[in-house]
């Protein structure tokens, strides 16, 4: 590893970036209306004790949910160039910027991290929605592509987790560009032969949805997560029609074949370690389970696929 | 009937009083002919101030203009023997994207073109050049079938975005395009995109992310349209201008920024004021950019292609 440290991913660090208690104790279910108890909500992973709605998570939370026992390491991202079209709409994009890392740590809106996903390794990258509606700038795309080359290295599955509205605009053209090269991220992961597993969160839109997003080897979302291409709005101005009942939500999507499976959340972990395991380590572990599941391939002392 | 932008109309005022003592003068009047040369010396002038100094958001008017060539008239300008080659075998045939075989200067290729229809029946037939996911999956059996017979892309992109609608969306419009954009990426022959009008967004990288990017003086190329742009970031569509300046959507910033690699020149007026020239000044772009091309093989073309988007975002204006 040391030669990955030194050179490919400076100063890999470990995230436990302790979250202050906020000061809300409580928060309102925006489905159900229904007041919950925040502690409450965070043991049912922001899932609504009531009404089942699937709040969103941030990427500490998604980390300490996927990974084996909630551990990962965070890889420090390549710095990427700051406000490079020098953008001011009602107020300086550098400004905007520079607001939303303080909150952060300094970071933009992708966390990578890379652990063990049961028990096999995989590189974990999550969209922070709350920096800047989790939009694509070139930061983010950098980061997905060290993701890729983090994954390739280790060997390990790549999973993304979208929650974003799409490209960063400030960022002009640059960030459209984002598309084909995230896409070509992907493509390492791929070429390496290795799984890329892509977690729909709510919202995945735009420019994150039709690029990396949509070209998971299995695409798995979450209950109600908005994801499509165009906004609903942008869709009801053209038209000028009122949209069907669940339009773009995950299940509609499931139900016109671009997902895999919608997951409730509290299935996630063993979901996604499964696929892992079947795509990464096909050979049966011992005789025995071989036996016991009756007809599997020819056993007879044979190599199984590697 | 010929359209005139806010901007153009001193223009059109000129060349309609031109017109009408040309029609005078068809008696042989020295002193119109006369006038009528001052006049034209005039518009002369004009265009040249004009254009010399066009903002962003002129340039959007531009690329938008109604009178632009459009796919159609590059695919009419430039290739021979067309054959139009339709559907997705999933679903549809999309018009808003025209496809099909012939030859460029002799040599087959696979052409691309995003049409947006120059009457109001073709606007409609052509779904004003906003494609569906049928279009975006018939553009990429096409780039397969390119790759197969080891055939060049040639695409000429000139889009508003593609279609928002419930459809669209249904059948996978995000899929489709990240698929379309994959395609390009991965193809094994050279990929020429142009930008000949609008490069809006998703609809447009999808048959964009070639070896070789050309665009076009006057077009634009934009993640988001300045309409769209101000009224999220401005509140207000008023103030798409503003927003026409910040998004550096111009050939020439996007020169700057490494996205495209060659600006070519239109007209004196814009393209749409002589339709020939601006098809043919796009014709020896194109060749110039595929000849070093075609020395490459399939892996060498993927890794400059991948070499090149890699790159991008590097630098800043
Ligand atoms: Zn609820």
């Amino acid at each position: 590893m040391s030669w990955l440290t030194n050179f490919v991913l400076p100063k890999i660090r470990a995230v436990v970036t302790k979250k202050e208690v906020p000061e809300n104790l409580w928060q309102k279910c925006p489905n159900c209306g229904q007041m919950l108890f925040r502690r409450d909500l965070e043991a049912n992973l922001n899932v609504c004790a009531n009404c089942g709605n699937h709040l969103r998570m941030d990427a500490e939370q998604r980390m300490a949910l996927l990974f084996d026992e909630g551990r990962s390491t965070a890889i420090e991202l390549p710095k990427a160039i700051a406000d490079p079209l020098k953008f001011r709409d009602l107020k300086r994009y550098s400004d905007r910027l520079k607001e939303a890392q303080a909150r952060v740590g300094g970071r933009d809106a992708m966390v990578v991290a890379h652990g063990t996903i049961g028990g096999l390794p995989a590189v974990l990258a999550c969209f922070d929605f709350a920096f800047m509606g989790g939009s694509m700038g070139i930061a983010v795309g950098e980061a997905l592509l060290a993701a890729a080359r983090l994954a390739v290295l280790q060997e390990a599955a790549l999973v993304v987790v979208p929650a974003s509205g799409g490209a960063r605009m400030q960022e002009g053209i640059l960030s459209l560009m984002q598309m084909p090269r995230t896409t070509l991220a992907v493509e390492m992961v791929k070429e390496a032969g290795l799984p890329y597993i892509v977690l729909l969160t709510d919202p995945t839109t735009g420019g994150v949805s039709a690029s990396f997003a949509m070209l998971g080897d299995i695409t798995l979302a979450e209950p109600g997560a908005v994801i499509g291409f165009a906004g609903a709005r942008v869709i009801e101005e053209t038209i000028r029609e009122k949209l069907p009942e669940g339009f773009q939500r995950a299940e509609y999507l499931l139900e016109h074949g671009m997902v895999d499976a919608v997951v409730p959340r509290k299935e996630l972990k063993e979901t996604l370690a499964r696929i892992i395991r079947l795509l990464m380590s096909p050979a049966p572990a011992t005789g025995l389970v071989l036996a016991a599941a009756g007809k599997g391939r020819a056993a007879a002392g044979g190599k199984t696929a590697p | 009937m010929r359209h005139f932008l806010e901007f153009e109309k001193p223009l059109a005022e000129l060349e309609g009083k031109i017109e009408e003592l040309r029609h005078l003068a068809d008696g042989g009047d020295l002193n119109i002919a006369d006038e009528v040369s001052r006049l034209e010396t005039k518009v002369d002038r004009l265009l040249r101030q004009t254009y010399a100094k066009l903002s962003p958001w002129q340039k959007v008017q531009l690329a938008r203009h109604p009178d632009r060539p459009h796919g159609g008239d590059y695919i009419a300008g430039l290739i021979t023997e067309f054959t139009p080659l339709a559907g997705d075998r999933g679903f549809a045939e999309d018009r808003a994207i025209v496809g099909g075989l012939g030859r460029f200067r002799g040599r087959a290729v696979v052409v691309l073109a995003h049409e947006k229809g120059a009457d109001t029946e073709a606007r409609v037939r052509h779904n004003f050049g906003m494609a569906k996911p049928e279009g975006y999956r018939k553009a990429i059996r096409l780039m397969h079938l390119a790759a197969r017979f080891g055939l060049p892309v040639v695409s000429f992109v000139d889009t508003a975005g593609a279609y928002p609608g419930i459809e669209a969306e249904e059948r996978g419009q995000a899929e489709a395009i990240a698929r379309a954009i994959e395609a390009c990426l991965q193809l094994d022959v050279p990929l020429i995109a142009t930008v000949i009008g609008e490069g809006g967004s998703g609809g447009a990288i999808a048959m964009a992310a070639g070896n070789s990017v050309l665009m076009l003086e006057n077009a634009i190329y934009s993640v988001i349209s300045p309409e769209g742009c101000a009224s999220i970031l401005w509140r207000s569509s008023g103030n798409a201008q503003d927003a026409a300046e910040a998004l550096k959507l111009t050939a020439q910033d996007l020169l700057k920024l490494g996205v495209i690699d060659r600006i070519i020149a239109e007209p004196l007026g814009g393209a749409h004021r002589d339709k020939d020239a601006a098809v043919t000044a796009t014709g020896d772009a194109i060749e110039a950019a595929l000849k070093p091309l075609l020395a490459l093989d399939g892996p060498a073309l993927r890794k400059q292609r991948r070499e090149k988007f890699l790159a991008m975002g590097t630098k800043g204006l």
